[in-house]
């Protein structure tokens, strides 16, 4: 089994709605969680801007996606690396993304965060831990 | 080895395609498969059959064809993507009660598992986007 | 355990370069294409945020230099540049691949 688990890892350094990179980015990471590998999602540069509260999207006609994001713990998608600096860079702290939890089976159901936040030492950590890697 | 493509910007516009293109043409040259090319986001516009670029310009999608056709790697559009641009073959076009399709010989459409799958498959998945 | 980073954006349009060259561990290639040559050149005012990253082997793809009048004398000391075919065996010889998009 453990052999043909592949590290993925989706890396999101692109901000929503100027672009479309952002939402189909999404719809990878939604279609390849039914494939059973140890999925992680990065969020560096402007794609931290993806995950913040209040986003509201009604007057440009486009669809918002970002509620998405809380939906991935159903997904078993739990690990969801936010890159400090980058969100220091953007005068955003914590407080400014979204809640985004998971519930942890092996522990009672508990619910857990799935953001990470991570120094940029530790995203190269983490990038340098991978098998794939999906960048949009 | 076994290199997995994946490109997402259309042709013309970006040069993602020309250099995924040499880059693939170099590997199989150099003895290495690439079992399947993985057209997303913009990059499904590649696979249409009815782009006429100028005579003394490059025709993207024939070179894409052509590679299918001499080394059988699999030119997969993602539907998704491909449905949002307006690029049907045959069966979707039929399906979605349009008047026309529009796949070049060689490329086929099919779900972004396949992309996954690719991933799982190769040794090496290298990403020519924008 | 490396990885082969590929970077396709002129460092002087957007930060993917520098944000590449910030993630890279030691040991690791960045590889400029496309666009993303520009960065090669020497004399430019990333010449030094470029030789700060000793350990990081750069390269740069040599058909898009010379499609841009890059001449390969022109390159930052340590710049290397490859063709499509030095392409693939970079690749192939690291152990995954990132492309800053």
């Amino acid at each position: 089994m453990e052999d043909d688990v592949k590290k993925f890892l989706y890396v999101n350094r692109k901000a929503p709605y100027g672009t479309i990179y952002a939402l189909e980015a999404l719809e990878v990471v939604l279609i390849g969680a039914a494939f059973d590998q140890d999925v992680s999602l990065a969020f560096l540069d402007d794609g931290v801007f993806q995950l913040t509260k209040s986003q509201d999207t009604k007057e440009i006609g486009v669809k918002n996606f970002s509620p998405t994001f809380r939906a991935l713990g159903d997904y078993e998608v739990t690990k969801l690396y936010v890159e400090k600096e980058s969100l220091d860079e953007r005068g955003l702290t914590a407080d400014d993304l979204q809640e985004i939890m998971w519930e942890d089976e092996d522990d009672d159901w508990a619910e857990k965060p799935s953001i990470r936040i991570v120094s940029r030492a530790e995203m190269a950590d983490v990038f340098a831990d991978q098998d794939v890697i999906l960048s949009f | 080895m076994k290199f997995g493509i994946l490109i997402s910007e259309g042709p013309y516009t970006h040069q993602a395609s020309d250099t995924a293109y040499h880059f693939v043409k170099s590997a199989l040259e150099a003895g290495h498969e690439v079992p399947r090319v993985f057209f997303y986001h913009d990059g499904v516009n590649v696979g249409t059959r009815l782009s006429v670029p100028p005579q003394d310009e490059r025709n993207i999608q024939q070179q894409w064809s052509a590679l299918a056709k001499d080394h059988g790697v699999d030119l997969v559009i993602c539907i998704a993507a491909a449905q949002r641009r307006g690029m049907l073959d045959a069966n979707e076009a039929e399906r979605q009660g349009k008047d026309a399709d529009n796949i070049a010989e060689g490329f086929r459409i099919s779900g972004l598992g396949q992309l996954i799958e690719m991933g799982i498959e190769t040794d090496r998945l290298m990403t020519f986007g924008d | 355990m490396a990885t082969l980073h590929t970077v396709n954006k002129s460092p002087f349009a957007n930060q993917s370069l520098l944000s590449c060259l910030a993630h890279a561990k030691d040991g690791d290639t960045v590889l400029m294409i496309e666009d993303a040559v520009y960065g090669a050149a020497s004399g430019t005012g990333l010449a030094d945020a470029m030789a700060a990253r000793s350990g990081v082997n750069l390269a740069a793809l040599g058909p898009d230099l010379a499609a841009r009048g890059i001449a390969t004398e022109r390159l930052l000391a340590g710049i290397k540049a490859v063709d499509y075919a030095g392409f693939v065996e970079l690749a192939a010889s690291h152990d995954r691949a990132q492309a800053w998009l």
